[in-house]
């Protein structure tokens, strides 16, 4: 079945190497997506027009294009048309964060406009200043709205970084690649073997995650 | 950027688009009828295929498009099942596009309230009068967005294809790039037909959520 393969030498290390190195890149991505994502959110609250508009056009060209023409743009278009010279990863990582920026500030906005008004109202009628209000009754279930949704969002970006390996990247599945094409005299079926790993390793990253954002949300529902 | 270029360009990307979009549909299909059959099988409790119908879709939930069509396209022919590239997007589509629509319509299920049912029953209701008159509206206005949300997903994943060298939107594009070295037209082109593709979905999909919210009983 050429599950032996990964036994020869160093290759699951090598694997699992490839596998940090998609992890690293989805980090990196999550954690700039994050803090900027929470402040365009909230700036997309707001009533001024303009800043709608261009907030709107942001999140439709990240809902419309598939994050690889994205990758393809910014790694060979930012290229030609700029003249800058960008690292796979750092185009990898721009990317990445751009759309995990709109995926984030969209949950933030749906956050802050899906508390109701009636809970400003009653605090402040019970003497709570604008302060108090927010610390005390609003950003305390914005965090428990929240938290579930961006852990939801790291698995999908450790999901959506096995792209990388088309621009080049040496990730999992192109270490996966280069071990069946070595060892492919000896153990012809070595693709069964790898692939099926590679498939296994990904659930092994994104499934404790999911699980850890399901149970938050169970268990902060009310 | 040449106009000459981009006209000569374009019936390449029509034919890549016509491609991209049949089997982007062919795969949203599969993935309607297995998230329905999947939604059913947890939803009722069925038992034995339940536990099979859960770990469907949670290893296909937490696993990219991208590895699953590696590990159909390159891997299963080592064990004898082979496929043409063709079949294996629009079932590697369909496969993944399952897990997540069964998710949805299942949702839907479970959000229709209790006592819809029990209303239904004491009206003299009969079970298959229940189920298409009251619990199936409900569940699948409901659920529309999510599933309008999916769909829009799976049409973006078919990017995907072009790692098994499925000659869709992406892989022209890439292969144009490649041999005469025309980025800007190239990826130019490549836009406006994501953009052909998406966008009247995305207005649809609205369409379609306004008109089923109509149908929501009580809320």
């Amino acid at each position: 079945m050429g599950f032996d393969v990964l036994f020869k030498g160093t290759n699951f290390i090598r694997l699992l190497a490839g596998l940090g190195v998609a992890l690293k890149i989805s980090l990196i991505s999550v954690a700039i997506s994050i803090p900027l994502g929470i402040v365009l959110g909230m700036i997309m609250t707001t009533k001024n027009v303009v800043v709608k508009a261009i907030t709107r056009l942001y999140l439709e060209i990240v809902r419309i294009m598939p994050q690889m023409v994205l990758l393809f743009i910014v790694f060979f278009g930012a290229t030609r048309a700029l003249g800058i010279n960008l690292s796979a990863e750092s185009a990898s990582i721009i990317v990445f964060s751009f759309w995990g920026t709109a995926e984030m500030s969209d949950l933030v906005r749906g956050a802050l406009t899906g508390i109701p008004v009636i809970q400003y109202e009653s605090s402040f009628a019970l003497g709570l200043s604008p302060l108090q209000t927010y610390l005390y009754v609003i950003i305390p279930q914005i965090v428990r709205r929240m938290i579930p949704l961006s852990i939801n969002l790291i698995t999908r970006m450790i999901k959506t970084t096995s792209l990388v390996m088309m621009i080049g990247i040496v990730e999992v599945l192109k270490v996966g690649q280069q071990i069946i094409e070595a060892n492919r005299k000896s153990s012809p079926n070595a693709a069964f073997g790898v692939f099926a790993t590679v498939f296994l390793l990904y659930f092994l990253a994104c499934y404790p995650i999911s699980c850890l954002s399901k149970y938050l949300e169970k268990k902060w529902e009310n | 950027m040449d106009p000459n270029v981009l006209s000569s360009y374009l019936p390449l990307y029509v034919q890549a688009f016509l491609l991209t979009v049949k089997i982007g549909w062919i795969g949203i299909i599969i993935a309607l009828l297995i998230g329905v059959i999947v939604a059913f099988i947890i939803h009722f409790n069925v038992p034995v295929l339940k536990p099979i119908a859960k770990a469907y879709v949670e290893l296909f939930r937490n696993t990219p498009l991208l590895v699953q069509l590696f590990f159909i396209y390159f891997g299963l022919p080592k064990i004898g099942i082979t496929v043409s590239a063709e079949v294996c997007g629009a079932v590697g589509l369909g496969l993944l596009g399952g897990s997540y629509m069964a998710e949805s319509f299942r949702s839907g299920l479970d959000a229709v309230p209790v006592s819809q049912s029990e209303s239904a029953l004491a009206l003299g209701m009969s079970k298959a009068q229940l189920f298409g008159n009251v619990i199936l509206p409900q569940a699948f206005s409901i659920s529309t967005p999510a599933i309008v949300a999916n769909v829009i997903f799976l049409l973006k994943e078919t990017s995907v294809f072009s790692a098994i060298s499925l000659m869709d939107l992406m892989f022209t594009a890439k292969d144009l790039i490649g041999l005469y070295y025309n980025t800007t037209e190239c990826l130019v082109l490549l836009v406006v037909f994501y953009i052909v593709m998406l966008v009247p979905v995305s207005i649809l999909g609205s369409v379609l959520e306004k008109k089923t919210r109509y149908k929501m009983f009580g809320v």
